[in-house]
């Protein structure tokens, strides 16, 4: 099979994944109890008129996903003319729906908040694997002695570690030297210039911490097996008799060849991370997409809970695709099966 | 059953192993007497003097008492109960799902084998934990809804294990003799090919169940568990909204670590499994000669386990 074929499919599965979680996004806020106009418009006093007016302003009156009556009829595009396609439309124009609670556009809610989180994950997935790719080196290296044990113990520990107990733990032992919560000083503003990033940043370093401390034991699980693997081939025995010595054999050869399970690793760990992100920003009261959706589940705001979760699954698609592309790019073996 | 000894009699040597099963076991004792150990009734509060309220620990309450000025470690110990019926339930869940899936898709293979694949690996790229907020704030809170979930979304990996076996152990002389006299596609997949990937499957089970109990403690965490029961997620959702404040550690730090120990032993136990039923190389060309003898010596009982296996 060629590598273009192999390419295609990928972005092909992206694209089916995408539109399943699209239709199921879809469906499963439609079987929530309760009528969706009383939640837009909570008064008592609105009358029968208005209340159907809002029904067909939203598009309520329409078939949920198809119109059979009018297919009968012999209008095949109107039959289509129903809540799905009204939402798939919607969502290509980057309409995401208004919040319950805050009356705002959903879309630019998450606008203004996904930068916080993508600051904190990609702070948080750099230190880890760098931490994981190094301390699994050495753990393959130096196989069977104590020092692998206590690597290999600390990880299992951290692996069995949720992420928010981790979080109140450090919050616990930082209280006082660093702030425990939110994204800056109250009366800090953007306006403040360097004061106001600096704060910004320290407010940072306790939730990239706890994120990174738990994503790291995976990467030097996995990086230990894979180092362990590429150290039995033959062309580690090669570069040896060549007269390498150990530190050109790890960084040249192994480190190359073991690196490339990582980089699969890293895109699907991400859909780990994004839980992960939930409830670390959760603990420090980080205002980013993971709070965003702690908070909407608290105050039952579905719109927002609906648009965060589609945001979430869409970037774990993309990293997904990125990640196989990468990695046939890495390694010209690659080939679908 | 031959072979579960054998797996037995190299695990009991492994110290870590060891020392996993018997943190685990620690915690099912608990759960099991949980009436007769803990001091007080869970559920009832013991003073309510406003200088109750979150005391810390005294001689009478081990480990102090909460914002409702009931005794912790008593909530601690019933806590053990729920945690891990919705481990080992979602876990059996998900086992039972991936495995058949993977036999299926490993055996048949086939347009069916393809589809069930690709579900599998549409879940598999879905979040999780997302996932199952948004599934239980629009169906509502409860335990059987939790493990439900749980279970339902932790398949994937178990699939993908379980087909890959399959792909090579369908392949082998047995099965074709097995085919060759004339066995049908489920006597072979139930009594030739799954004995085989069982052990692999135990390894695995043992490890979900810890991935269960911390998705568990996760959702109550963030205020989606049962609100009849009394988790240690839930315990932790309460410390960290009303005790956090005013550094009430024996409230915050007990169930937090009740976790972790729990689910430290499961993946050491798992672990250790792992190692003994999915023998991966063991030494490498940069090893220290040193160090040969102790791993030899660590070797010799798998690879007897490994001839029983065959």
């Amino acid at each position: 099979m060629q590598r273009s074929d192999y390419l295609i499919r990928r972005v092909f599965f992206a694209l089916a994944t995408l539109v399943v979680v699209i239709g199921f996004n879809f469906f499963l806020f439609r079987i929530l109890p309760g009528d969706p106009i009383k939640s837009i418009a909570r008064s008592p006093r609105l009358t029968r008129e208005a209340r159907e007016k809002l029904r067909v302003d939203f598009g309520l009156d329409k078939p949920v996903f198809f119109d059979g009556e009018r297919l009968r009829k012999g209008d095949v595009l109107g039959a289509f003319d129903t809540q799905f396609t009204a939402y798939v439309r919607a969502l290509l124009h980057g309409n995401l729906g208004i919040s319950y609670r805050s009356r705002r556009d959903v879309a630019e809610v998450l606008a203004e908040r996904v930068w916080r989180t993508v600051v904190l994950v990609a702070g948080a997935e750099t230190l880890a694997l760098l931490f994981g790719v190094v301390l699994g080196l050495v753990s393959a290296w130096r196989r069977g002695t104590r020092l692998e044990m206590t690597i290999l113990l600390w990880a299992l520990i951290s692996w069995g570690l949720p992420n928010f107990f981790l979080g109140i733990i450090l919050l616990l032992l930082a209280r006082g030297h660093l702030p425990v919560g939110g994204m800056a000083t109250p009366g800090l503003k953007p306006e403040h210039g360097l004061a106001y990033w600096a704060d910004v940043g320290r407010h940072l370093i306790l939730p990239t911490l706890t994120m990174a401390i738990v994503y790291t034991s995976s990467y030097v699980l996995i990086m230990r097996s894979s180092v362990v693997e590429v150290l039995s081939e033959d062309y580690i025995l090669t570069a040896k008799a060549k007269g390498l010595n150990t530190f050109q054999i790890l960084r040249d050869h192994a480190l190359k060849n073991a690196m490339l399970p990582m980089v699969t690793m890293v895109a699907l760990n991400l859909a780990y991370t994004v839980g992960g992100a939930i409830q670390v920003e959760t603990v420090f009261s980080w205002p980013g997409i993971g709070r965003l959706m702690y908070d909407s589940v608290q105050l039952r705001d579905y719109p927002i809970l609906q648009g965060t979760f589609l945001l979430l699954a869409l970037s774990v698609i993309v990293a997904n695709l990125l990640a196989d592309l990468l990695y046939s790019v890495l390694d010209p073996r690659v080939k679908a099966e | 059953m031959q072979q579960l000894r054998e797996i037995w009699r190299t695990f009991r040597r492994r110290p870590m192993g060891i020392v996993g099963a018997l943190m685990l076991f620690s915690v099912v004792f608990v759960a099991i007497f949980a009436p007769w150990l803990a001091p007080y009734d869970p559920d009832v509060k013991i003073d309510i003097d406003p200088e109750d309220l979150l005391a810390p620990p005294d001689v009478e309450h081990l480990l102090g008492r909460d914002d409702a000025g009931k005794d912790v470690l008593s909530q601690l110990i019933y806590g053990a109960r729920v945690s891990l019926t919705v481990g080992f339930v979602a876990s059996f869940m998900s086992m039972f799902i991936g495995t058949t899936v993977g036999l299926i898709a490993g055996y048949i293979g086939g347009r069916i084998g393809n589809a069930l694949m690709r579900l599998t690996d549409f879940l598999l790229v879905i979040p999780d934990l997302p996932l199952m907020l948004v599934i239980i704030s629009i169906w509502g809170r409860g335990l059987w809804k939790i493990i439900f979930v749980i279970g339902v979304l932790g398949w994937t990996y178990n699939a993908r294990l379980v087909r890959s076996q399959v792909l090579s152990i369908k392949e082998r002389q047995f099965v074709l003799r097995a085919r060759a006299i004339g066995a049908g596609s489920l006597r072979i997949i139930l009594r030739h090919i799954f004995p085989q990937v069982l052990p692999l499957i135990l390894a695995q089970a043992v490890l979900s169940v810890s991935g269960a109990i911390i998705a568990e403690s996760s959702l109550s965490f963030l205020g989606l568990g049962d609100p009849t029961l009394v988790s240690w997620g839930m315990m932790l959702n309460f410390a960290f909204e009303r005790a956090i404040s005013r550094m009430a550690w024996w409230f915050l730090l007990p169930p937090g670590f009740a976790i972790v120990w729990v689910s430290v032993g499961l993946i050491m136990m798992g672990t250790t499994l792992e190692e003994i039923v999915n023998p991966r190389l063991r030494t490498h060309h940069l090893f220290d000669p040193r160090h040969m003898v102790a791993l030899i010596a660590g070797v010799r009982p798998r690879a007897e386990a490994e001839g029983a296996m065959e």
